[in-house]
């Protein structure tokens, strides 16, 4: 038996055979059942170290050839796939409650399946592929096809595999700036090459737009799923390029160029989240504030930014579950997301609308929410690089905290005279309720998720020791 | 060999400057075909037969994914009138020609890069890449996104092939080209269906 066995092909095929089930409770189960199961396993079953269970001896090895390549997972990379998985599990548990479950536990333990595989194939850089059917993928659980598709799909599609091409061309002009590390003008074309892959697959400003149309015209549980899954493996990959060449970890304009991106990020997102009028188009300015958290962790010294942006992820997954899960409660029985017609909808829909609430505080770096930890984390050691740079950072969070302000008071503003009329049910109540309980658990003891980030700088040969 | 790969060159200029200009979705399809055949003598300078047909297969299956979808929608698809935002073909044909020069600007510089791809290579390579880039910022249609992304590819795949041998690689990409055909023709059927979905 070998990892990549275990965590790549078997819930690609379980996936597969998900897709004739059509009953959202069973496929809620089975599916969260089974991510938990592979999380547990990523966490008790080691790696390349044999282990008795009863009078039998099993030894799982890390890799396995793939028509003259590998998949491969080292027993470092054990607490990424419990995280990975778990969060998984949080959306596929949360399925029935948005009603997406025959979409989003087949097509999304398809996608979880692929990006493990973009972390475990060797060489690296082939992860590009992986992510590319991943996105492709992505299509058919973003729309129906009893629906006209939005201009986003479309663009989501475009920017997307564009980046692919990049990428692949920059891994192998990485390696000629490796072999001749003289060559300025060499190095200067891989990076804009990898800087361009990036700024695609990232949606790096400018080529952002897609995500809030996307939050118009999909269903924001999906969309959520997404916006968790595909920044977080494509962070980790771009971490793989600084990890494995020299030259470009150590390059000062590399650290800059990432500050600059990660705080153009945040501030565009913090102030166009604050000047919108729908509460979808508002998560999605947050979650690509959430990315420039990401990157700008990413510029910051490695053994201090890693851990941060280690720490970052669990507190994406989470928010982003509860927002989208509340969002999607309430598109339900809203016409629109637009904040005409959600109005007051706190007396109809406390759960949900708590939710919301409570994910875009958490997103805002609001004290004692899952969120804040991480964010006091980076925006104390970007003070001691940069104080301007903190300033902006600040900037960035202040329209974030607007954006939550505003939420809240458009949900709360009901008429004088209007009761109060519980419109969830039961399901919806307890997944949000759970949840909110976990942003607040996370924000309160964040030393309680350390026990799964502290192993995970291992990932990485150079960075983060 | 140089002399079928200018040959290609010739070819790949033209079917890429006439799926820019074609208004009928069967003539699209016919280009796009003899694009990937264009591709795959272009491929063929760098890999052996048995590998450089998987591209052209691919290919052909993801036209033949395309052309068989089309061919199954109303006659008149709903979105394909107004999608084409610049609607003259003077004013494409002009774009392309301001692509052809780009790309005889850049090759020399790239082909440099590329060390030993062969000048027939890369400027196929960058013509496609260049003309798909163009028909992807000049229309919102599903069909010619999917045959725009499809270029881009191609032009990609060319000179990637100069550089990278692996039978994995080969096989994604032929993967990757025929899951954007499958999703194109999701697309196109999505795009052209009844608002609704069915009990």
């Amino acid at each position: 038996m070998t990892a990549p066995t275990i965590w790549i092909i078997t819930p690609a095929f379980a996936a597969i055979l998900l897709f004739p089930i059509h009953n959202q409770r069973a496929l809620s189960i089975i599916g969260g059942t089974f991510t938990v199961l592979l999380a547990l396993l990523a966490q008790f079953v080691p790696i390349e170290e044999a282990f008795e269970i009863g009078a039998a001896s099993f030894k799982i090895d890390s890799s396995l050839g793939v028509l003259g390549r590998f998949l491969q997972i080292q027993p470092a990379e054990g607490s990424m796939l419990v995280i990975i998985y778990a969060a998984s599990a949080l959306w596929f548990f949360g399925a029935e409650a948005s009603r997406t479950a025959t979409r989003i536990v087949p097509f999304g333990l398809l996608i979880t399946a692929l990006l493990v595989a973009s972390i475990a194939v060797e060489p690296f850089l082939f992860a590009a592929l992986f992510i590319e059917l991943a996105i492709l993928l992505a299509i058919p659980l973003l729309t129906s096809i009893y629906k006209t598709p939005g201009r986003g799909v479309v663009r989501f599609l475009v920017y997307q595999t564009l980046a692919m091409p990049f990428i692949l061309f920059s891994g192998w002009l990485l390696a000629g700036v490796e072999a001749s590390p003289g060559d300025i003008a060499l190095a200067t074309q891989s990076a804009s090459m990898l800087g361009f892959g990036f700024a695609f697959l990232l949606a790096i400003f400018p080529f952002y737009n897609w995500i809030p149309m996307l939050m118009e015209e999909a269903s924001p549980f999906v969309v959520g799923f997404l916006l968790w899954i595909l920044p977080t493996i494509t962070i980790i990959f771009g971490a793989g390029f600084l990890d494995r060449y020299s030259w470009l970890r150590s390059s000062p304009q590399l650290a800059t160029t990432l500050q600059y991106t990660g705080l153009l990020m945040i501030v565009s997102g913090g102030l166009w989240a604050a000047t919108q009028r729908h509460l979808g188009r508002i998560m999605a300015y947050s979650a690509i504030a959430e990315t420039g958290f990401s990157i700008l962790a990413l510029s910051l010294d490695s053994r201090l930014g890693v851990p941060i942006l280690f720490l970052l992820i669990p507190a994406r997954a989470l928010g982003l579950a509860v927002w989208s899960l509340s969002l999607t409660v309430i598109k339900d029985h809203a016409e629109t997301l637009h904040f005409s017609v959600t109005r007051g909808l706190l007396r109809n829909f406390p759960f949900a609308s708590a939710g919301i609430v409570l994910a875009s505080l958490s997103a805002s770096a609001f004290p004692l929410l899952a969120g804040f930890p991480a964010r006091l984390a980076l925006w104390e050691n970007l003070s001691r690089v940069s104080l301007t740079a903190s300033f902006w950072l600040g900037i960035g969070i202040i329209g974030l905290l607007t954006s939550s302000l505003r939420t809240m008071a458009v949900l709360s503003m009901a008429d004088e005279y209007s009761g109060w009329e519980l419109r969830e049910d039961w399901l919806q109540g307890i997944m949000l309720g759970l949840g909110m309980i976990g942003l607040l658990v996370l924000g309160l003891f964040p030393q309680f998720i350390q026990y799964f980030l502290s192993d995970l700088p291992a990932m990485f040969e150079h960075l983060g020791h | 060999m140089s002399t079928l790969a200018w040959v290609a060159v010739i070819l790949i200029a033209i079917t890429s400057i006439g799926l820019l200009l074609a208004h009928d979705w069967r003539w699209l399809i016919i280009f796009l075909s003899a694009q990937y055949f264009g591709m795959l003598i272009l491929t063929l300078q760098h890999w052996p037969v048995g590998m450089a047909s998987v591209k052209v297969v691919a290919g052909w299956m993801s036209a033949a994914i395309l052309g068989m979808t089309r061919s199954g929608l109303a006659r008149e698809d709903k979105t394909e009138k107004q999608s084409i935002l610049p609607r003259g073909r003077l004013f494409r044909l002009f774009a392309a020609g301001i692509v052809l020069l780009i790309v005889a600007t850049a090759t020399p510089r790239i082909d440099a890069v590329m060390a030993d791809a062969g000048f027939a290579v890369t400027t196929g390579s960058l013509l496609l890449a260049g003309m798909g880039l163009l028909h992807l910022g000049v229309t919102d249609h599903i069909l010619r996104v999917t045959i725009g992304l499809m270029t881009v590819l191609s032009g990609f795949e060319i000179l990637y092939a100069t550089v990278e041998g692996s039978i994995l690689v080969a096989a994604l990409l032929a993967v990757i080209n025929l899951g954007l055909a499958l999703v194109g023709s999701y697309l196109l059927i999505a795009s052209n269906a009844e608002e609704g979905e069915p009990a």
